[in-house]
């Protein structure tokens, strides 16, 4: 079993309230020195079987026909192998 | 006869009641449809009407656009069928790019209700045809995802072809329902596609039929009264 982690984020020239909010939000929590913030979503997908080549396939088309919406946001697919844990 | 003007009901909806109220109210007649239904039950013409289908999850309108009755109302949209979206029902329009561009949060961050001033700018659509061109009206306008954006080649595209078909007003008093309410680019409110029978704006003229309830201003009965002349008349 394999997860592929996809992760999108708004592209940089859309205006990202939610993230300037953050930003703001960080002096008055003693952070100091982040000049800007961008909030995105990750999406982990854990994958029955091998994560060939057509099923990353199958997972980009995903990514960019529902998980993201390519007018606004970027996205980009990584495997992560999952380490088997005992049952 | 009059013409069969369908609603659809997503889990989340809310403003399908009101919405076939005012097509009742324009003398037309409301068909209610179901989100899993791919039937459109002989329909004249569509409203996807206000709302949290699906919960807003993912982005607004999402995953409505993925229903089995989206299927059906794409299809039949790209062949000349009329379509109002109206909030969510816009959202759900972009996403299932019947129109070009996306809706995001509010640039305030924060929901916005109130009744709003918009200038109708493309009186030549399905639904618009009640309206003079540069007409003043006030909608409701309720929503937490109604800032639109699009690409500049979009935005000017959409403005050289005469596609923007309501903007907010945004000069004059807060008081009066001007400014813009979201930081939409352009201060657009609504848009329509090539053919002008698909339509999607942020404000909702479903509460403005009757002067006894809401603000009492009757703005936007002239949407349902423009798409039964036009299907009456056809």
């Amino acid at each position: 079993m394999a997860r592929v982690v996809v992760d999108v984020m708004l592209k940089p020239e859309i205006l990202d309230p939610q993230g300037q909010a953050v930003q703001r939000a960080l002096p008055r929590l003693g952070f100091e020195g982040v000049s800007d913030v961008r909030q995105g979503k990750r999406f982990e997908l854990e994958v029955d079987g091998p994560v060939d080549d057509a099923a990353l396939a199958r997972i980009h088309e995903l990514a960019e026909s529902f998980l993201a919406n390519t007018v606004i946001e970027d996205f980009t697919v990584k495997v992560e192998e999952v380490a088997e844990v005992g049952k | 006869m009059t013409a069969r003007i369908g609603v659809v009901t997503f889990p989340g909806s809310l403003d399908d009641r009101d919405t076939q109220r005012a097509i009742r109210l324009a003398g037309a007649e409301p068909v209610a449809l179901w989100h899993k239904d791919k039937d459109l039950k002989q329909v004249d013409a569509v409203v996807l009407p206000g709302g949290f289908s699906y919960g807003d999850y993912l982005r607004a309108g999402a995953i409505s656009r993925f229903s089995p009755v989206m299927e059906t109302v794409i299809e039949q949209a790209k062949s000349g069928m009329p379509v109002l979206g109206i909030c969510n029902g816009f959202q759900v329009l972009t996403e299932a790019h019947l129109l070009p561009g996306a809706m995001l949060g509010n640039n305030h961050l924060h929901f916005i209700c109130r009744d709003q001033k918009l200038r109708v700018e493309n009186a030549g659509t399905a639904w618009t045809a009640d309206y003079a061109a540069g007409q003043e009206i006030h909608i409701p306008l309720k929503n937490m995802d109604g800032r639109y954006v699009a690409d500049e080649h979009t935005l000017d595209m959409l403005e050289a072809e005469g596609r923007v078909a309501f903007r907010y007003v945004v000069r004059g008093e807060a008081a009066d329902g001007c400014g813009n309410p979201n930081g939409s680019l352009r201060d657009i409110a609504g848009i329509t596609n090539e053919a002008g029978n698909v339509v999607g704006l942020m404000p909702h003229p479903e509460h403005a039929v009757e002067p006894l309830v809401g603000s009492g201003r009757t703005d936007g009965l002239p949407f349902f009264t423009s798409i039964l002349k036009k299907l009456v008349n056809a």
